[in-house]
């Protein structure tokens, strides 16, 4: 391990006169932002990254609830980037598809995954485990800087020919023959040039984390002692290496069906459209639990804390994880019940399928124990943390709904399925995340976030986003497709109702913000460990933020 | 070759509206004016051309406008009522078992939850216990859903094979998806085509246009030639689509089909009560993935076979027992698919055109 240093020439020229550590030696801003080693500070880039993608795709998010508060095209003939920027019916209705397009991108790739694995998992994973960084330090600084130019790119495509307008309108699934044949023009390409770079961000993430993990652990911090966090990390990281290799195959057929003439999904030259979606959710089923895993670690971390107990069933939170994430990798068909599968395929697929609820269900009665007994005390991480448990059992229970193959005819691609997704990754992923973020914020930034406006953006939230997207239940189960910009008069009501809750959402995110600058800027110093004594993992016995380079002398543990 | 597909289809849809034009508004036969541009696009051969030739095909059926509440989407909060029976075995799985074990799961989380939050803050309970493990209790919190999700996969299972177990079809009629608007085709019945596009509204059409009214269905709904099929038969749709993947969908049937170009995808239904069904594209396929409905109307047999006569079709000879055997014949109810390899429509036609063959088998099942 002390090899580490030895091929990042600035950090061996820090080492040597390291002697007076209360001071820190930075190096200057464009090479400790920009030529970065250091993980808390890639985690940072990461995190901030994360937060601007995810305002982009909010706002893309809050243009659709706007065009989908009535009846009618209101939005989507007024002026880019609301809506198309022309007369042209078609071109309005494609931008339609582009905005619901980038929404899903960019929350799955730019958001949800650079803050909980990029973001906490590069801040925590090394200070958790007791090492002084990550393993590769560098190819950490590329995994970050690979999904710069994939964002933009993703951006870029906004802006070139995609078939009937501007942008790729192929759904985030990148259905074909929707995405070869159907959508002429760059913009396509642009869209998997930008999935082939996050997809390669990700996977060299993925492969610095395992290396971290097996090899960095300090003296006595075996895996079975690991907190929960690094374990979902490392749970979330090997679903990455397995399954994003597949993803990139998948979209480079596409990339040669489009541009080479091979005919890998072309059913006139002996391909199969189908085959595209198998690939597809062969990665596109491990990706969401890709996408929740950390969270469940976070809120791990968090339960234990403000309870001041030890997680109740440590090694069944673990091994559920794990069975999670090996049973995540057969269930795939479960999103593709209407293609005209075979009989026996779709009853294996919906047994499978239910059986995710087992280990889903250790968890969250886990997570009930751990509280079960303790002293609790309701901070805001708390909050987000009890209301993390509470709405993933919600979309848990329609995702019990939608396993059932036969009962699936009627809600796939409705309203249904879209409530079910947000409440497991908008009011789960996202729950995760803002319980994470109030709960280290100290320890990142050095000072306190102010708990009333934590408090007050939770409530909001709370309310919000139940209001957005309890209703589409309701829209669902009446029969409303998802993925359309215009809807038959019934569906009014409800769809009125859903974007009135996005606009109390938006008003919590508003709070946030003024929390974010007010306690960057004016916030009180964090001390050390701010949590108290149900704070047990590594990070707080450093300061607050910690030091530039920690554990010079590994930490032992008993 | 499929760059040409997707050009005619789209030069298609451009003309579409251009030959409605030509037609007189309320439109009893409109299929006569549309007919001769809009089935140039089909890119499956066909005879469609046959009811453009007749000469005077005999008058079509009076359509029947929608009930509120059946067959369309109105604002509830559950599952639009069933008409088939496997919808009404599904709708009752969906709204018994599975709607009980959703909010008996999530309240028993929330009770716990509230009661721990009260019991345990640190008010009440200063001083934590260390309690970390509890064989008894972990045991119990996997096998207990272990028990509830078997209780739930045998009816479900069953009711996957109910949905794939089809009776032998009466009527078969061919779906095509197409960038926007659908195709049908009748191959037991002359092969005629018919293609269905949605009626736009009033303010949106010029000159003397068809637009929709209440009596055609709801906005966004309403197409301008509705699928017909016969009430109490057993129904094959083959479908498929000449561009991208479209799905058939028609939520009051439990029905959702991906129409997928270069498979023949197969489902069915056995609808028991007379009246027009509304659906939607159900998967992402473009632009106007939003404007292209499925209308279905589900006549008796007898109008059924006026129908097909006035589209230029041959009705099928006639069945003297056929009712009687609906009748006594469990009806099997809607909504399943088979495997891909069951049957080419040709297949179907010959298979379909022989009622003795027929018979015996339904009573069977």
């Amino acid at each position: 391990m002390s090899t580490i240093p030895a091929d990042a020439l600035p950090l061996q020229s820090h080492e040597t006169h390291d002697a007076h550590h209360d001071t820190d030696h930075k190096p200057s801003f464009f090479t400790r932002w920009f030529l970065s080693t250091n993980h808390k500070d890639i985690g940072t880039l990461y995190l901030i990254f994360a937060i601007v993608a995810g305002i982009i795709g909010g706002a893309i998010s809050g243009v659709m609830r706007a065009e989908l508060a009535e009846p009618g095209i209101q939005i989507l003939t007024g002026a880019w980037p609301l809506g198309a920027g022309t007369g042209n019916f078609d071109q309005a209705l494609h931008h339609w598809n582009v905005l619901i397009t980038a929404h899903g991108l960019i929350m799955v790739f730019f958001m949800v995954m650079p803050a909980m694995i990029g973001g906490f998992g590069n801040w925590f994973v090394p200070i958790m485990i007791g090492a002084p960084d990550m393993a590769f330090p560098r190819m950490n600084n590329i995994s970050f800087w690979l999904l710069v130019p994939a964002f933009l790119l993703l951006l870029g495509s906004a802006f070139v020919s995609g078939g009937t307008g501007l942008g790729a309108g192929t759904g985030w699934t990148v259905y074909a023959p929707l995405s070869t044949s159907g959508s002429q023009g760059p913009a396509v390409d642009m869209a998997i040039f930008s999935l082939h770079l996050a997809g390669a961000s990700s996977i060299l993430g993925a492969i610095n984390f395992i290396t971290t993990i097996f090899n960095m652990r300090a003296p006595g911090m075996t895996l079975h002692k690991m907190p929960l966090f690094v374990w979902s990390i490392l749970v979330t990281v090997f679903l990455l290496l397995l399954a994003l290799p597949v993803l990139a195959g998948a979209i480079t057929m596409l990339l040669t069906d489009r541009n080479f003439g091979t005919t890998f999904f072309d059913a006139s030259g002996g391909g199969d459209p189908v085959l595209y979606q198998h690939l597809f959710w062969f990665f596109g089923h491990p990706e969401v639990y890709i996408m929740i895993l950390p969270g469940f670690g976070i809120v791990s971390q968090i339960i234990a804390t403000f309870s001041r107990k030890p997680v109740f069933g440590y090694l069944g939170m673990a091994y559920a994880m794990v069975a999670i994430g090996v049973v995540g990798f057969v269930v795939w068909a479960h999103h593709m019940f209407t293609i005209g599968m075979d009989v026996n395929t779709k009853m294996y697929f919906t047994a499978a399928t239910m059986i995710i609820a087992v280990p889903t269900g250790v968890k969250i009665f886990s997570w009930i124990a751990t509280m079960w007994g303790g002293s609790i005390s309701f901070e805001t991480p708390m909050l987000w943390a009890i209301g993390f448990i509470f709405l993933f059992t919600v979309g848990g229970v329609t995702g019990v709904v939608l396993a059932n193959g036969g009962v699936d005819n009627y809600m796939h691609d409705t309203y249904y399925v879209v409530a079910h997704f947000h409440y497991v990754l908008s009011l789960g992923a996202v729950f995760g995340l803002f319980a994470g973020f109030y709960y280290w914020f100290g320890k990142m930034s050095g000072r306190m976030y102010n708990e009333f406006l934590g408090k007050v953006h939770f409530f909001v939230m709370f309310i919000g986003v139940n209001v957005i997207f309890f209703p589409q239940h309701f829209l669902g189960l009446d029969g409303m497709p998802r993925r359309i910009p215009d809807y038959t008069p019934a569906f009014e009501y409800w769809n009125k109702v859903s974007t009135i809750g996005y606009m109390i959402m938006a008003a919590g995110m508003v709070v946030f913000f003024i929390n974010l600058f007010w306690s960057l800027a004016k916030g009180p110093k964090a001390p050390d460990n701010y949590w108290g004594e149900g704070a047990t993992t590594l990070e707080w016995t450093l300061s607050s933020p910690p030091p530039f380079h920690q554990f010079e002398t590994l930490p032992k543990i008993d | 070759m499929k760059l040409m597909g997707w050009a005619i289809a789209l030069t298609a849809f451009g003309l579409t509206p251009a030959s409605l034009g030509a037609q007189t508004p309320p439109a009893a036969t409109p299929e006569v004016a549309a007919t001769p541009s809009a089935a140039a696009p089909a890119p499956v051969a066909t005879p469609a051309a046959a009811p453009a030739a007749a000469p005077a095909p005999a008058p079509s059926i009076d359509y029947a406008a929608p009930v509120r509440g059946i067959g369309a989407p109105d604002g509830r909060k559950g599952i639009q009522e069933q008409v088939t029976e496997v919808g009404r075995d599904a709708a009752s799985f969906h709204n018994g078992p599975l709607l009980i074990m959703c909010a008996a799961i999530s309240i028993f989380v929330l009770i716990l939850l509230g009661y721990a939050m009260v019991k345990f803050r640190r008010g009440a309970n200063p001083t934590p216990s260390r309690t970390s493990h509890n064989i008894v209790l972990e045991v119990a919190w996997t096998f207990i859903p272990v028990a509830i999700l078997l209780g739930l996969a045998i009816p479900s299972i069953r009711l996957i094979s109910k949905q794939y177990s089809p009776p032998p079809a009466d009527v078969t009629v061919k779906v095509i998806g197409n960038q926007w608007y659908w195709t049908y085709q009748y191959p037991d019945n002359g092969g005629f085509e018919i293609v269905s596009n949605m009626l736009k509204e009033k303010s949106e059409v010029t000159g003397g246009a068809r637009f929709r009214t209440d009596a055609d269905g709801p906005r966004l709904l309403a197409a301008d030639e509705r699928l017909v099929i016969p009430a109490g038969k057993v129904v094959k749709f083959i479908i498929t689509s000449a561009d991208v993947i479209h799905a058939f969908a028609v939520p009051a049937f439990w029905t959702k089909m991906d129409a997928t170009p270069g498979r023949l995808n197969e489902t069915w239904v056995k609808v028991d009560r007379p009246g027009v069904y509304f659906g939607q594209c159900s998967e992402l396929c473009g632009a106007r993935h939003g404007y292209m409905p499925i209308a279905v109307e589900v006549v008796p047999e007898a109008t059924f076979n006026a129908w097909v006569a006035s589209k230029g079709g041959t009705p099928k000879g006639a069945r003297p027992s056929s009712e009687a055997i609906s009748s006594n014949a469990p009806a099997p109810g809607a909504a399943a698919a088979a495997a891909p390899t069951a049957g080419t429509p040709e297949a179907d036609r010959a298979a379909v055109a022989e009622p003795v063959v027929n018979q015996p088998a339904t009573a069977n099942n």
